[in-house]
């Protein structure tokens, strides 16, 4: 059952042939009986589930079903679910019970989808490894010794072990990508505003973005379906129709054209995971499309104007977490200093305050002109390259990592986990759409193929990674783990 | 431009983290070699260039003014670490 | 020496809106703690700001109405510093691109004479919460409610040069957002605060003197006073050979003078950055054309139409138009009865005198614009005199009658303009009174036009008020001048 798509699944639930509770309580006892090895979820939410699923059931039988109710999924911490934890992946938020439903989840709800708990992450999303959590690493079930890649690490590793057949998860500078690539599984980061970021928990608010993450696009676009859309309760999330993704997941591919970034194979890309990747282009070229090098100029500048921005808004976004309202508070302040910075040293983590002091540092007067005003002239250059790469393009195709998973404990130093977003970092400041999908392997951990396409382009990246999976069938691979403790 | 413990000290107190001087003196080692990377961006000539805040070059759109939220505080204040009749609570604070 | 004070204001005016800047929780005053206060307003994680048309559109009103250019695009910032009155850690606001720029407001001085004071630009933020100072095991209590509420900050050039300007300038601005509509400008209440830069220089002297803040002077009369003390104790400072250091002062009004507030204070930092949240504000020719449509005529131009078309003077045409109810109270009234200056003294005398001893606001009064005017009527076509005209207003005051002449009638107060019932009157009154007659006669003719006085008040008397005074006169001379 666990090796099914989401689209299979539902099918099957059409068909009768399987009920949500029976699909629900399969998966539940799958996270039970493995995730004590994985550490992919933080909370489990059984009993909620089951009451979905029943209900599901319900809906189904009096004829009020949509594709995806009754179909289980998990949510990474960082959507605010009302009546269940929202950790965040921090101490910080530890006791943190969310009084409302981010809207997402709430269109979820609405679409009947079973939530089956939340999953493990980066702390506040802040790293590349899932090694920043306060609820411990997550392990990439292709290796143990590997990590999942982050931020949401703990929704990719659980798909690929088969704890669940989708996940969302968010990304701010690679965090659906790269863990989707490191996992072998397909995550889809949507355009910046097509999906509300309204109950997500902030981390830099100009760059975050959810998406699905899933064993096919087929299902990614089932999930964005359910999730794409105007919110009036989001600012930065745009009035503009939203098409059935799965309407054009079959157009034929030939005419394509497809642009390859030679930054995106220079110096430090894996020389596997480089050849991976040109054997998934010619897998294109053998549908009819044409390749052609691009260049993205500023490619170089994008890890040192994220380090800035992001920083910048999540200093700012971070300050609520105060110790007054919510969250953690230090036992018997001394005065209300002291309960500030007793209660934020005590409840973030060292990623989160190296962060923030970055943050507070480049905004303070003196430094913000050259740091912050200078970021964002070199984000404008970053987001122009990508316009300029599409007058010529439809697409453009990479590598989502330069490597495929790295060992857990082997990125001590901060500034070398940041480079291991190089391909996926430019993206977020650009606003555009970005999908990886399973390409192959090396030395037996996933490689993912990163496609990107203009704003708004989710149905052609879609379709575009729809007829790869047609195929190959990277995607349709398990490790041993999902079999072994099946 | 190098950073110095002060600015470390300085950026802890803004932002309100108690820092020891172990941490400290480990923060401004971290943060010299993440601002020594983010240093590049000087080299980019951006003469010009104005600064972009958001990714897509979208306008505010305005809510009717309605009151929409009606009293929820209980809720909202089940996740509060110290409340009294329906005030949060925090230490004393001196004007 | 010789000391010029220079002073500018920062006016935080509450918006009139139903709901929060950024969020729909109510604005209502006076709510249980936090009943108010909304996920958004609590700065709960994941919460996200979207902006009010309303206050928007009040802002554009202001702008407007100070003839000040309106940005085509304003941007929001974030303020960051801790305080536990700021959920979210930031204040909202508009630093780089305010919503409305440079503009000006002409103030009327107690000489009547005007002057321009120019406004820096005006900008929209979201107020704070309260922090509550009663004894909560030695804690501080946090409500909400108001967090989150439009304020429109105007912020002025430092163009006053003494205490009275900058109160003029504060009712000026204060006339202008009630005007509109904008605020209910209720000072009490905290609808309207003032911040108030002070600094004095050697009169001649170009470049300014170095500013002191005072805090919270929440009302016109704080102004004036907080002003006074601060030019007086810079003056002396200076005088002893110390200097004034930039610092933030509050002013205490139970002892009438300004005290520095943190003397320890860091410099604060900011760290203000576009509000990644919200995205730019902008507004088009056809939007500013259509709020510029719906402007209310506002005092300025009030007073410059009372003066010049309405005749009256400088002084009543100013302190007519200085309220929107006022000036519509007697526009009203004037209306009615057709006369600029009877109205006037009217509203400005009996009315106000009225108002005054009742500590009743013109919005309140137990007479109507209409029932002024038509009492006013009733005195210009001659059917009651001036006397009678007050036992009317009166009378309509403590709701003896729904109208003037309902209370003419029934109080019979009808002017008798009957010559030959006067006449009969003053027979009867010459009769009654030989003593004052045979005084009358014997006096010298020039002290005679005085002691006719008595006559007439005992005719009037008689009258119970109601004779015409000017026939009563004119008949009296006439009947005693026949006696000689």
């Amino acid at each position: 059952m666990h090796d099914k798509t989401l689209t299979q699944l539902a099918n099957a639930l059409d068909s009768g042939e399987l009920s949500s509770r029976e699909l629900t309580e399969h998966y539940l006892q799958r996270i039970q009986q493995s995730d004590a090895m994985l550490n992919s979820f933080i909370s489990v939410t059984a009993d909620h589930a089951l009451e979905q699923a029943d209900a599901a059931d319900q809906a189904r039988a009096k004829g009020n079903a949509g594709f995806l109710t009754g179909l289980p999924l998990a949510l990474k911490d960082i959507f605010c679910t009302q009546n269940i934890k929202t950790s965040c992946g921090s101490k910080m938020l530890d006791n943190f019970i969310a009084p409302f439903d981010a809207t997402v989840v709430e269109k979820l709800k609405a679409a009947g989808t079973v939530t089956l708990g939340k999953t493990n992450m980066d702390e506040f999303a802040m790293g590349s490894s899932n090694e920043s959590s306060y609820y411990g690493p997550v392990k990439n079930p292709w290796d143990l010794t590997a990590v999942p890649g982050g931020s949401s690490g703990g929704s990719a590793a659980a798909i690929a072990a088969g704890l669940t057949p989708a996940a969302l998860g968010t990304d701010t500078g690679g965090s659906i990508r790269q863990p989707a690539a490191f996992c072998g599984i397909t995550g889809l980061k949507p355009t910046y505003g097509r999906v509300s970021r309204y109950g997500i928990i902030a981390y830099a608010s100009s760059l975050d973005q959810a998406g699905p993450m899933a064993r096919s696009a087929e299902d990614c676009a089932h999930l964005l379906n359910a999730m794409a859309g105007h919110d009036a309760r989001d600012s930065t999330s745009m009035a503009r129709g939203v098409p059935d993704y799965t309407d054009t997941l079959s157009a034929p591919l030939s005419g394509l054209k497809i642009g390859l970034p030679q930054e995106y194979f220079g110096e430090g890309l894996d020389p596997d995971v480089e050849k991976a990747v040109r054997e998934a282009v010619s897998v294109y070229e053998s549908l009819g499309a044409t390749v052609r090098e691009v260049s993205l100029p500023h490619t170089h500048y994008a890890i040192p104007a994220y380090y800035v921005i992001a920083p910048a808004e999540a200093s700012s976004n971070l300050s609520r977490f105060d110790g007054v309202r919510f969250g953690h508070r230090c036992d018997n302040p001394s005065d209300l200093i002291d309960l500030y910075k007793r209660s934020r040293a005590e409840g973030f983590g060292e990623e989160v305050q190296r962060r923030i002091l970055i943050g507070t540092h480049t905004l303070s007067e003196g430094f913000f002109d050259a740091y912050y005003t200078k970021a964002q002239k070199v984000r404008r250059l970053i987001r122009q390259d990508f316009l300029d790469a599409f007058e010529d393009v439809d697409v453009l195709m990479g590598p989502a990592s330069p490597t495929p998973a790295f060992d857990l404990g082997a990125n001590k130093d901060p500034v070398s986990m940041y480079l291991q977003d190089i391909y996926t970092i430019a993206v977020n400041l650009a606003g555009i759409p970005g999908i990886s999908v399973p390409a192959g392997f090396v030395h037996g951990r996933p490689v993912g193929l990163q496609i990107l396409g203009t704003h708004f382009a989710e149905a052609q990246l879609l379709n575009v990674a729809h007829q790869f999976q047609q195929i190959t069938d990277w995607h349709l691979q398990r490790p041993a783990f999902a079999e072994e403790s099946a | 431009m190098a950073l110095e413990d002060s600015h470390v000290r300085r950026a802890a107190h803004l932002a309100r983290l108690a820092v020891s001087d172990e941490q400290a003196s480990d923060f401004v080692e971290d943060l010299s070699r993440i601002l020594d990377m983010v240093d590049q961006l000087q080299s980019v000539n951006t003469d010009g260039v104005s600064p972009l805040a958001h990714p897509l070059d979208a306008t505010q759109r305005l809510r009717a003014d309605e009151v929409t939220e009606s009293n929820q505080r209980d809720n909202f204040q089940r996740c509060a670490p110290a409340v009294e009749n329906g005030l949060y609570l925090v230490p004393r604070v001196v004007e | 020496m010789q000391w010029e004070t220079v002073i500018g204001l920062e006016v935080h005016v509450q918006l009139a809106t139903h709901s929060k800047i950024f969020s729909g929780a109510s604005t209502a005053f006076g709510a249980e703690p936090n009943s108010q206060a909304c996920a958004v307003d609590l700065g709960l994680p994941g919460v996200l700001p979207v902006l009010n048309e309303q206050a928007v559109a009040m802002a554009v009103q202001f702008g407007l109405a100070v003839h000040a250019d309106i940005a085509e695009v304003s941007v929001f910032d974030r303020k960051n510093y801790f305080y536990p009155d700021l959920p979210k850690g930031y204040q909202t606001s508009q630093m780089y691109h305010p919503i409305v720029g440079p503009g000006e407001v002409e103030i009327t001085l107690d000489d009547d004479t005007t002057k321009r004071i120019r406004i820096h630009h005006a900008h929209l933020e979201e107020d704070a919460g309260k922090s509550l100072h009663e004894d909560f095991h030695g804690m501080t209590g946090i409500d909400l409610n108001r967090a989150g509420t439009p304020l429109l900050e105007i912020v002025s050039e430092p163009d006053m040069r003494s205490a009275k300007e900058a109160a003029a300038y504060l009712k000026a601005i204060h006339s202008i957002v009630t005007y509109l509509g904008i605020s209910d400008g209720n000072m009490a209440e905290g609808s309207m605060r003032c911040d108030v830069n002070v600094s004095v220089r050697p009169k001649g002297q170009e470049t300014f003197g170095t500013r002191a803040e005072i805090k919270n002077v929440n009302s016109f009369r704080f102004v004036e006073r907080a002003i006074a003390f601060e030019v007086e104790r810079q003056i002396e400072l200076i005088e002893d050979g110390g200097t004034v250091v930039q610092e933030t002062r509050l002013f205490d009004p139970e002892r009438d003078e300004t005290r520095s507030m943190r003397t320890k204070e860091e410099a604060n930092d900011y760290r203000y950055f576009p509000c990644p949240d919200l995205l730019p504000v902008v507004l088009d020719q056809a939007y500013l054309d259509h709020l510029r449509g719906q402007l209310p005529e506002l005092p300025a131009d009030k007073r410059e139409r009372f003066q010049h078309e309405l005749g009256l003077s400088a002084y009543d045409a100013s302190v007519l138009s200085a309220s929107r109810d006022m000036a519509e109270f007697f526009e009203e009234a004037h209306r009615v009865c057709g006369d600029a200056k009877q109205a006037a003294n009217w509203v400005q005398g009996e009315l106000s005198g009225a108002l005054n001893r009742e500590n009743l606001s013109i919005s309140d009064s137990p007479v109507s614009a209409k029932q002024l005017g038509e009492l006013v009527v009733r005195v210009l076509d001659d059917t009651i005199n001036g006397k009678a005209a007050k036992q009317v207003f009166q009378a309509i005051w403590h709701g003896e009658g729904d109208s003037a002449d309902a209370v003419i009638e029934s109080k019979g107060l009808k002017q008798v303009t009957d010559s030959g019932a006067i006449e009969a009157m003053i027979d009867q009154v010459i009769a009654d009174s030989p003593a004052q007659v045979a005084q009358y006669r014997d006096a010298e003719p020039e002290k005679r036009g005085k002691m006719i006085g008595y006559f007439v008040g005992q005719v009037m008397k008689a009258s119970r008020g109601t004779a015409n005074p000017q026939q009563v006169n004119g008949l009296l001379k006439d009947k005693l001048d026949a006696l000689l």
